[in-house]
């Protein structure tokens, strides 16, 4: 029991903080660069990443689990996956609209942008390349979702800074967003030890 | 080489089963977790201008659909569109659209570099509500005028401002009345006027007389001279500069005439 535990913790600050989804493994960049000028709108993003990240998770190890591997048919785990993850937006979107209109209200325009979110698609892989069950998958999409937001909240704060800067004209725009990011990529390395 | 023809149909039957069924299970679902949708909303939404400006107040052009569709709007609430798109939501909702009153921006203060000067030489962040902050509200001699730092022009979605000689300047041609600068302005030097206004106070200096007097050319000193030879009575001094009240005024311009600073000026640009 107290193994389980510790393994989930560890599965918790590892891919939130020290392969970070964004800062060391490079998915969902585009999000990242696209939403992240103000704080207000990308803790909205942020939100909205969890939320479909962990129930993707959830499906995409069931559907595998239940149809993929019975059928022998694990190579088609990508076409799969991308079809489940963009239906569940879709239907996601619908309940919401219906049954939680401040929520779909909130996460506004984000909730079908995550569809082509390559981050999703990328976690749902990633657990099934490491083989865990669907308890540890859904655990560690939540915690790299977490990771998403903890680093594009951060780089919306220092965007907002940023455009007090007199930055030189040449850099300006998505250049110093990008030299920002790689600083804190080399940042986040610092978590390396951590584990 | 043998092809394995079972493993083939396999992985055609799951991936096309598994897309058939989504597909049904989504159509199902559209059909249970329909929200009734007003159906002039949308083609209320159709005729705004599709900027999400903000300028009527509602988070964007659909929520001021909703608003106009549930009744809780004016049909020609939208500021940006102005007469020509409230008659098009009027035929719409089936309702007369009333008239509305073209506005446009305007910015409040004349005291460019020329009428003004510099108290120091600043050189921090060029951001009005930085400067705002730096002593005496800035480097110009004047604490309440315009700073030319341009949050203005940064915040309209239009195009419609530039600095120009130190000064904040509103194309009127270009401006769509939105109020995002009026916002944006840490020296509240913007005002929403009728388009077609014939006398404006650029001005809007609170310091006392003498104080204005020095700091710039064409500041109002409140003297109320104006006061006095408004025919209207649209003319009121508070804080020590005049103000107009563009519902009164007839643009007889006897005020203009009269204004011993030049600070009230046509309203021409």
């Amino acid at each position: 029991m107290f193994d389980v535990v510790k393994d989930l913790l560890v599965l918790l600050i590892g891919s939130s903080l020290v392969s970070n989804v964004v800062l060391s493994q490079f998915l969902g960049l585009c999000p990242f660069l696209g939403v992240s000028k103000k704080v207000d709108t990308a803790v909205g993003m942020g939100g909205a990443v969890i939320f479909v990240i962990t129930l993707a998770s959830a499906v995409a190890a069931v559907i595998y689990r239940v149809i993929l591997v019975p059928f022998d048919i694990t190579y088609l785990q990508t076409i799969v996956f991308i079809l489940v993850i963009a239906a569940l937006v879709q239907f996601v979107e619908m309940f919401l609209k219906k049954y939680v209109p401040s929520l779909y209200q909130a996460l506004g325009v984000y909730l079908p942008l995550i569809t082509t979110n390559c981050a999703v698609l990328g976690i749902a892989l990633t657990n099934v390349q490491k083989n865990y069950g669907i308890g540890f998958s859904i655990v560690s999409g939540f915690s790299t979702a977490v990771g998403f937001l903890i680093a594009i909240v951060i780089l919306a704060g220092i965007r907002e800074k940023i455009a007090y800067n007199d930055v030189p004209e040449s850099f300006q725009g998505m250049p110093i967003v990008l030299i920002t990011a790689g600083l804190m990529a080399i940042a986040f390395c610092g978590f390396s030890g951590l584990l | 080489m043998k092809m394995n023809f079972s493993a083939i149909i396999i992985a055609v039957a799951v991936v096309g089963g598994v897309g058939l069924f989504l597909g049904i299970f989504l159509g199902i679902a559209s059909i249970v977790f329909k929200v009734d949708v007003d159906e002039r909303e949308e083609a209320v939404l159709g005729v705004l201008p599709g900027n999400n400006c903000g300028g009527c107040g509602f988070p964007g052009c659909s929520g001021l659909a909703a608003a106009i569709a549930k009744g809780e709007a004016a049909v020609n609430a939208c500021p940006v569109g102005g007469e020509a798109v409230g008659k098009k939501v009027a035929a719409i909702m089936g309702v007369e659209a009333g008239e509305t009153v073209r506005m446009t921006a305007f910015v409040k203060c004349a005291g460019d570099c020329n009428k003004t000067t510099q108290n120091y030489a600043y050189t921090g962040v060029e951001d009005c509500s930085m400067v705002k902050y730096v002593p005496d509200g800035g480097a110009k001699s004047c604490n309440y005028g315009c700073l030319g730092y341009g949050n203005c022009v940064k915040a309209c979605p239009f195009g419609a401002i530039s600095v120009q000689n130190g000064i904040a300047v509103v194309d009127k041609e270009k401006c769509k009345a939105c109020g995002k600068c009026i916002a944006a302005c840490p020296k509240g030097l913007i005002e929403l006027i009728p388009y077609n206004a014939k006398t404006v106070v650029a001005c809007s200096s609170k310091d006392k007389g003498p104080v204005t007097m020095k700091a710039c050319q064409s500041g109002c000193i409140g003297c109320s001279l104006c006061v006095k030879v408004c025919p209207e009575g649209a003319i009121t001094v508070t804080d020590f500069h005049a103000h107009i009240d563009q519902s009164k005024c007839m643009g007889c311009g006897a005020c203009k005439e009269k204004c011993p600073k030049k600070a009230i000026q046509d309203f021409a640009s």
